[in-house]
């Protein structure tokens, strides 16, 4: 998005209008433009919308992992990463309120099968998107 | 007529004798040299045999200047499809001299000369700086860039060969060139004429004056009469309009006198013609169109008809300045797209190749001008639509760099890029409004 007034606000009325809910959102920005990034139930009909309001959009595969909400819970998986070298273009938070001791990020990694690979080795899973949608209900 | 000749400050200089020319003995020169130079062309350079051929024609059928309306023109893509030395009618050994300008696709177009070509350019040069009063004795800082381009060798070795004392800075370094001007007591300065408002306001910004200036040689741009009072009462300054071009030999085809009434064309050198750019047709004096030049007098790369693009007229009426050399209207306006960013040639097909180069395929773009304290400045819209469009900010980083690298390997000037949201470049039906020129506002 260009940095502009509504810039935001745009994408985000018509993604409400046509009903579809955000689970979780990062606004990366440059001086001059931002990518908005955003998890939703229905990716390619949020695409459609989104597309349709004038946005473009892609669509990319990130990986949602659990995370201890406790002091330490990130620095400790990010230890495990960093030790096994995998590369992450970028990362932001679901948070699921205190209900959950859990707290999920959203990884982009450069090499997601490798990512999965290496986080089962730790006995760490990636939240599969349903179960992601239905801790949102 | 008779003159005094010498080259005292103020009087006529000996090399200005050919301004003034008996009209009878002008024409007769410009047809003895143009059937010279069409013999050497024809003899020399196969696209003009071949052309001449395709219309039954050999140098014998020049019986008159008049009969030149029968022959073939040249146009910019023939230098560019000739790239580099296919129009060329010397051998290397013989040419002392390459310069090079931007073409279309981005090869430059590359011309030459020879000894006697390199003398014949400081003549007319020579000629252009005494018609606006200058003289041995004045300091003449040549802030035209030095290189390829022409402007300022061409500049220099005309200040040079005139026996002014000539100041080599070229463009660029503000600051150094106020310095110059002030310590060094110049007199006389050649450069854009936006430059020149630039180096303007920032003196006024520095305190810096220049009560030894009198002349300024402005070209490279088109720039209006408004442009010219603004200058003049700012600085205090004679500003003078030249003109040139590269194909045909660089500054130093046209100049204004002192009437600052329209440039006079060294025609014994470079014979004017003004046609109808649709019909081609030769127009009479008087009327505006397309100003067509052929060399009399070039050795290295002759140039016959060729269609400049420029659009203006051949003045009907002698000028009181008393040269029988006659004038053109000062240029306006061109027939073709082409632009004047910082003095250099831009065509937006160049842009256009520069980004599609990037990602193999062309974004919707424009380019808009403008112009801050003096300097044009370029910025280039884009697009950014799915093609181009990736979740990493650094992708898009990447891309408006090597965007901002490919236009500025293309045509050789910085251009700021800029990434713009699907749909907010305005879409038109058949020709695209590729360039928004916002310089020259209210000036």
């Amino acid at each position: 998005m260009e940095n502009r007034p509504g810039a935001v606000r745009e994408p985000c009325r018509a993604l409400a209008d046509a009903g579809i809910n955000i689970m979780a959102l990062s606004l990366a920005d440059t001086a001059n433009y931002g990518i908005l990034r955003l998890i939703v139930q229905d990716p390619d009909r949020a695409q459609a919308v989104l597309e349709r309001a004038g946005s473009v959009v892609n669509v990319a595969e990130v990986l949602a992992i659990d995370v201890p909400d406790r002091p330490g819970g990130l620095a400790d998986l990010l230890d495990i990463l960093d030790s096994r070298k995998l590369q992450i273009v970028y990362m932001y938070a679901i948070s699921h309120g205190s209900r959950h001791k859990q707290a999920a990020m959203v990884f982009r990694f450069e090499d997601p099968d490798r990512a999965i690979a290496v986080l089962a080795g730790h006995n760490i899973n990636a939240v599969s998107s349903v179960e992601l949608f239905a801790r949102s209900q | 007529m008779d003159h005094l000749w010498n080259d005292s400050p103020g009087g006529f200089h000996t090399a200005s004798a050919p301004d003034y020319l008996p009209a009878e003995q002008l024409r007769q020169l410009q047809l003895k040299r143009l059937q010279a130079s069409i013999g050497r062309a024809y003899d020399h350079v196969p696209q003009f045999r071949d052309r001449m051929g395709q219309r039954g024609l050999t140098p014998a059928d020049l019986r008159s200047i008049e009969d030149l309306g029968r022959w073939p023109f040249t146009v910019k893509a023939d230098l560019r499809d000739n790239y580099p030395f296919g129009l060329f009618a010397s051998p290397m050994e013989d040419i002392v001299r390459l310069h090079a300008s931007s073409g279309t696709t981005g090869k430059p177009i590359v011309v030459a000369y020879t000894r006697q070509d390199v003398q014949v350019w400081a003549s007319v040069m020579v000629r252009a700086f005494a018609a606006c009063g200058v003289h041995r004795g004045d300091i003449v800082q040549n802030a035209y860039g030095y290189g390829l381009f022409t402007g300022g060798l061409g500049a220099h070795y005309g200040a040079e060969a005139l026996g002014a004392t000539v100041v080599p800075v070229s463009g660029g370094n503000t600051e150094r060139q106020l310095m110059v001007m002030k310590d060094f007591g110049v007199t006389v300065i050649c450069c854009t004429p936006s430059y020149f408002l630039h180096l303007l306001e920032r003196a006024v910004e520095l305190g810096i004056a220049m009560p030894l200036l009198r002349v300024g040689i402005f070209g490279a741009e088109p720039w209006s009469d408004a442009m010219r009072q603004r200058i003049q009462r700012d600085s205090g300054i004679r500003a003078y309009d030249i003109y040139g071009l590269s194909e045909i030999i660089g500054p130093g085809v046209g100049i204004e006198c002192p009437r600052q009434d329209g440039l006079h064309i060294f025609e014994d050198h470079f014979y004017p013609e003004v046609i109808d750019p649709e019909t081609c047709q030769v127009l009479p004096d008087g009327a505006e169109g397309e100003l067509v030049l052929t060399t009399l007098s070039k050795q290295a790369m002759p140039m016959i008809r060729y269609r400049t693009r420029d659009i203006t007229r051949l003045m009907a009426e002698p000028c009181p300045c008393g040269r029988t050399i006659r004038r053109i209207q000062r240029i306006s306006r061109r027939s073709d797209d082409m632009l004047i960013i910082r003095g250099v040639n831009v065509y937006p097909s160049q842009i256009e190749s520069a980004l599609l180069a990037v990602e193999g395929t062309l974004p919707h773009y424009q380019i808009i001008l403008t112009r801050r304290q003096g300097l044009d400045e370029m910025e280039v819209r884009v697009e950014v639509t799915a093609e181009f469009f990736s979740d990493r900010i650094q992708a898009l980083e990447t891309l408006q760099t090597r965007l901002g690298k490919s236009i500025e390997s293309t045509i050789g000037i910085r251009a700021a890029v800029r990434l713009v949201q699907p749909h907010s470049i305005q879409r038109s039906e058949g020709k695209a409004r590729r360039v928004l020129d916002e310089r020259d506002k209210g000036i």
